[in-house]
């Protein structure tokens, strides 16, 4: 339908086109008023129906041309917001109202009347060339006084990198006033050159700035650089080999020996799968090539079997077994760089291990931090254990469900209070109360019955733990409950590509250092502190000499119970809340007080640093498995119990024998 | 001689006549095999709980680790039962191939079937010896005779006792479970070891048969375990071990090798522990990382407090009592209470009752279900005393089994 009306109409585009560029060589003034429609109606064809293969001339053209709107035209182009008045050929820029174009200028978006849907056509470039009208966009956009627009292209740049942008590129970080943006267009710059510049220097000195670098793309680059293949046999005259590859170390016998086959030098390896199909097929009378079907029953009898079948031709010969290693020895597999310049890539090499050497200083500083923030929550779970231990003398197995306590405070203030800061301003609080209430009652109905029987105390608590984690799951179900943080504490802090540390473990390690300080200070400066001490190292003397050990101990129990009820606000947060959490702390909150010596303060805080520490360390080095590691951090405790059986500070009094 | 003591005797006896009531009610058609299962396993349970009791009632060693050994036994005996059963299905497919099958292909098979849901078909070097009965269930008894040996050895040596051996011990148990809880141990991760329940060798006999020959089994592991126990507890040694636990520093000033008496019993009944384990899981079907987390070892621990440290009956009785409670109660056997504005359902508040009894049992009544024995034949009376600095049990006048 629409073929026979636009042939005409195309025609006749042509005479009017001829006819501007007459009134545009008469009048050389009109022709700058004129610029952009003027230069579009040169290409008036090619810009209509683009195609991949010969629109870059086009764009080119465009680019170069120095209209300061040309940017625009092209924007809108690839945004198919430009279409063309099948009368005369000229170019506008369209919106579509129901059944009418609204036109507006090419040169300066003034509004340019309204066309009928049926009178004009609209430029609809494929996905191939807008890539191309965003790659030759991208030199405007450089200098556009959006950062915004030019972090946008500095973006499609890296991604689709070419040697052509790199002038532009480099002349736009002159101009460039943001520092970040300024960073990244040099970074870029680099990265560009790396690959596609001209010169060696040019090349050299890229790869002597990522030297310095730490990031992904400069790692990435560099890497790409010293791509390799592997070539059997020896390699071409002016190869740049990497190295040969020994058989056994470098690469394995089976990848050597499939590598040969893949060039003709050996027959490919018979697998055992095309072994007993070939003896099936040889099968006659009971027997496979003058074997008995029936002794073929182990591996080396089917193997003799197959070679007597290969030797008769019934089968493809087996790779000879005794001739592989001269094979092996006389094509050696070298590996080539794909880039010919042996100076780049030992450049490359040497700037890669630099790098490589700077990212695994880096990254040892993040596990250090994340071994610190475990440290923390190791510290805040388990101090509360430790000083109630180092007073009673009792293990208390319910000390996990405190924790939990803590965190279904805040699940429950969080469902009173919707905003996060305020309800995480009042559950802190409220779970050190909750809590510690929870710990008063325990040693005042259960623990204090049970003086001097440490075992029996351990059971009983035990009982109390198993209840109540019940009962919380009866109550708000086996399902984990939400805690959210507030958006304050969402984020992360990043340093750098590789360490990088979220707000939450900050916080949670702030919140331990001013726990610790509390501690130290109540009971180094304060008079609960001092009969606290005088309990721990000999109750009976401190009975006598006026202190209640009855008051001190639960004085003691309300606070160590309370601070694992804040740890279980802050746990949380970035865990799971579910009636079982408490549990998975409790063993590790164990190992923290028995590692550290129990009843002390630093003793738990060394603890905590041991275990955190020793748990990340393990990890690092078998990362794809958190349950070994803890396996072996498990032994590994069991182990330095043997030597120091009283933890890392030994406490004198009530357990020194 | 051991014979004579009438708790031994009478213990026997009940033993006996339950086995036997059993069996003629199940011949009957009275109880159903889950039941006559359920029964079965409640008697290894039971052994379990006389080892417990050795261990932590007369000893005063509180580990809280013995029930990764009945996990271990269980283990052990499973591989044998899925790698046979195994073995018997793939075998009809792989021979009735064009070719004999190699021992090779037959390994392959049967490795594909067990160790495919861990995404490996890799048979790994702890399942070399799989393929025999008689060592898999010598294993059953070593491994844990021998993981108790080197652990005990490192922590006796070090003095390591009290809370601190109960804290360990823990934190072994809890290693162990990781460990297994792996796809790449070897074991079959989280799926653990299953079907176990199906007896090479015994596929045309009825499950309620074979129940009753577990049941009589269990009951003549249990018999001769509290025979084993009740020789131990009554001589020299037995003394010495309550010497121990009731003040270690004084037996060793007495010349006695206070470690090796320790050692002896942390490790022998960890053997016995293994093979109750091994006698159990074909029982239950099923044997799981899960089975050997720390808490099961702290459920044995509570059944031995609630039937009464430091007599072997108590243990059984506790095991017994709490293992079938909690099976009426989960099973849906107990009637909800209907509180008006609430119905408690006791598959979700039988937890509850049992933690909370289990205070109670601690505060009220130390000794445990077994004082009710004491109450009847009216020897409680004459001053048990206060309960004393222990390491974990009852002090002064027990009742020697």
């Amino acid at each position: 339908m629409t073929i026979p009306t636009e042939r005409p109409a195309m025609t006749f585009a042509r005479l009017l086109r001829c006819f501007l560029t007459c009134v545009c060589l008469a009048l050389p003034a009109a022709a700058q008023d004129a610029g952009v429609q003027v230069l579009l109606q040169t290409y008036s064809d090619q810009i209509a129906k683009p195609s991949r293969q010969t629109i870059q001339p086009v764009l080119d053209a465009l680019t170069s041309s120095g209209i300061p709107t040309m940017p625009d035209f092209l924007e809108a182009w690839a945004d198919k917001r430009v279409v063309q008045r099948d009368a005369d050929g000229a170019f506008f820029y369209g919106k579509r109202e129901g059944d009418t174009w609204v036109l507006q200028s090419v040169e300066d978006g003034a509004d340019a009347g309204t066309a009928a849907r049926r009178d004009v056509s609209e430029l609809k470039p494929n996905a191939g060339v807008r890539r191309l009208i965003a790659t030759a966009l991208v030199q405007f956009q450089l200098n556009d006084p959006d950062p915004a627009r030019r972090l946008a292209a500095l973006d499609s740049l890296s991604r689709s990198p070419s040697a052509k942008l790199l002038g532009p590129l480099r002349a736009s970080i002159e101009a460039e006033d943001v520092p970040a943006i300024r960073a990244r267009k040099i970074a870029l710059d680099r990265l560009i050159a790396v690959q596609f510049g001209t010169d060696v220097e040019t090349r050299l000195a890229a790869i002597d700035w990522m030297s310095d670098q730490l990031s992904l793309e400069a790692r990435a680059a560099l890497n790409r650089l010293l791509a390799t293949e592997l070539i059997v046999g020896s390699p071409p005259e002016n190869a740049n080999v990497a190295r040969v590859l020994s058989v056994g170390k470098d690469i394995s016998q089976t990848d050597a020996l499939a590598l040969l086959a893949a060039a003709d030098i050996l027959p490919p390896d018979v697998s055992r799968a095309d072994r007993d199909a070939a003896l099936i097929a040889a099968i006659a009378d009971e027997h496979v090539a003058g074997t008995p079907v029936a002794t073929l029953n182990t591996e080396a009898a089917r193997w003799t079997a197959y070679e007597t079948l290969a030797i008769a031709g019934q089968a493809p010969p087996r790779p000879a077994q005794n001739a592989v290693a001269t094979l092996l020895e006389r094509n050696p597999i070298t590996e080539i760089y794909d880039e010919p310049d042996p100076i780049l890539t030992a450049a490359a090499a040497a700037a890669l291990a630099e790098v490589e050497a700077r990212v695994a200083r880096a990254q040892a500083f993040d596990l250090a931090l994340d071994a610190l923030s475990l440290a923390s929550i190791y510290f805040l779970a388990a101090i509360g254990l430790a000083i109630t231990f180092g007073v009673m003398g009792v293990i208390n197995m319910a000390h996990g469900e405190f924790i939990m306590m803590g965190a279904y405070t805040g699940y429950v203030v969080q469902q009173i209070i919707p905003d996060k800061t305020l309800s995480l301003m009042v559950a802190l609080p409220l779970a050190f109360a909750v809590a510690a209430a929870a710990g008063v009652a325990l040693e005042r109905l259960v623990i204090r019955h049970l003086a001097h029987r440490p075992l029996e105390t351990l059971l009983a608590t035990f009982g109390i733990s198993v209840a109540l984690q019940q009962i919380v799951k009866n109550v708000f179900g086996t399902q984990a409950v939400p805690l959210t943080s507030p958006d304050w504490l969402a984020g992360a802090w990043v340093l750098n590509d590789v360490v990088g540390i979220s707000y939450i473990r900050i916080g949670i390690f702030m919140l331990a250092t001013m726990f610790l300080a509390l501690l130290v200070y109540i009971l180094r400066r304060t008079r609960l502190g001092l009969e606290v001490r005088a309990v721990t190292q000999n109750p009976g003397m401190a009975a006598s000499l006026g202190i209640d050990p009855d008051r001190v101990g639960m004085a003691t129990f309300a606070l160590g119970s309370g601070i694992a009820g804040v740890a279980g606000v802050a746990i949380g947060l970035f865990a799971q809340v579910t009636s079982e959490m408490g549990a998975g702390y409790i063993v590790q909150s164990f190992m923290t007080v028995v590692v550290g010596g129990v009843g002390s303060v630093f003793g738990t805080l060394a603890g905590a640093g041991l275990i955190g520490g020793l748990q990340k360390g393990i990890e690092w080095l078998n990362p794809s498995n958190t349950l070994a590691a803890q396996t072996y951090m498990i032994l590994f405790i069991i182990l330095f119990i043997q030597f120091r059986p009283r933890g890392i500070v030994a406490q004198k009094g009530r357990f020194a024998q | 001689m051991i014979l004579r003591k009438p708790s031994v005797l009478i213990f026997l006896s009940a033993l006996a006549l339950v086995t036997i009531v059993t069996t003629l009610m199940a011949q009957a058609g009275l109880v159903s095999t889950s039941f006559v299962k359920l029964l079965g396993k409640t008697l290894c349970l039971a052994i379990a709980a006389l080892a417990m009791d050795l261990v932590w009632g007369f000893t005063g060693i509180l580990s809280l680790g013995h029930f990764a050994f009945f996990g271990i036994g269980g283990y052990a005996i499973g591989m044998w039962l899925m790698w046979d059963r195994t073995e018997n299905i793939v075998m009809p497919s792989l021979t009735g191939g064009p070719l004999p099958p190699t021992p090779f292909q037959i390994e392959e098979a049967i490795g594909t079937q067990i160790f495919g849901v861990v995404g490996s078909s890799d048979v790994p070097w702890l399942w070399s010896l799989a393929g025999s009965l008689p060592l898999q269930l010598a294993a059953a008894v070593l491994v844990p005779g021998l993981i108790a040996l080197i652990f005990g050895w490192l922590a006796f040596r070090s003095r390591v006792t009290g809370v601190y051996l109960s804290i360990l011990t823990q934190a072994g148990t809890l290693a162990l479970s990781l460990w297994l809880f792996q796809n790449d141990s070897g074991l079959r991760g989280n799926n653990g070891l299953s079907g176990l329940q199906n007896i090479p060798g015994l596929r045309d006999v009825a499950q309620s048969v074979v129940s009753l020959w577990f049941l009589w089994a269990s009951a003549i592991a249990l018999a001769l375990a509290y025979l084993i126990a009740a020789w131990t507890v009554s001589g020299r040694f037995g003394s010495v071990l309550r010497g121990i636990r009731d003040d270690e520093a004084r037996v060793r000033f007495l010349g006695y090798e206070v470690e090796h008496y320790k050692l002896a019993v942390f490790t022998g009944t960890a053997m016995v522990t293994g093979l109750a384990g091994a006698l159990y899981y074909p029982q239950a079907g099923i044997v799981n990382p899960a089975e050997i987390a720390p808490i099961a070892s702290i459920y044995l621990a509570v059944w031995v407090a609630i039937g009464g440290r430091g007599r072997l009956y108590g243990a059984v009785i506790g095991a017994a009592v709490v293992s079938l409670a909690s099976s009426w109660f989960t099973g849906g056997g107990a009637p909800a209470i209907n509180l008006g504005f609430y119905v408690i359902k006791w598959t979700d508040w039988w937890l509850v009752l049992l933690g909370f009894s289990f205070v109670l049992v601690t505060l009220f009544a130390p000794k445990g279900l077994g004082g009710l024995v004491d109450l009847w034949t009216g020897r409680r009376a004459r001053g048990i005393g206060p309960l004393g600095p222990d390491q974990g049990s009852l002090r002064g006048k027990e009742e020697v089994a």
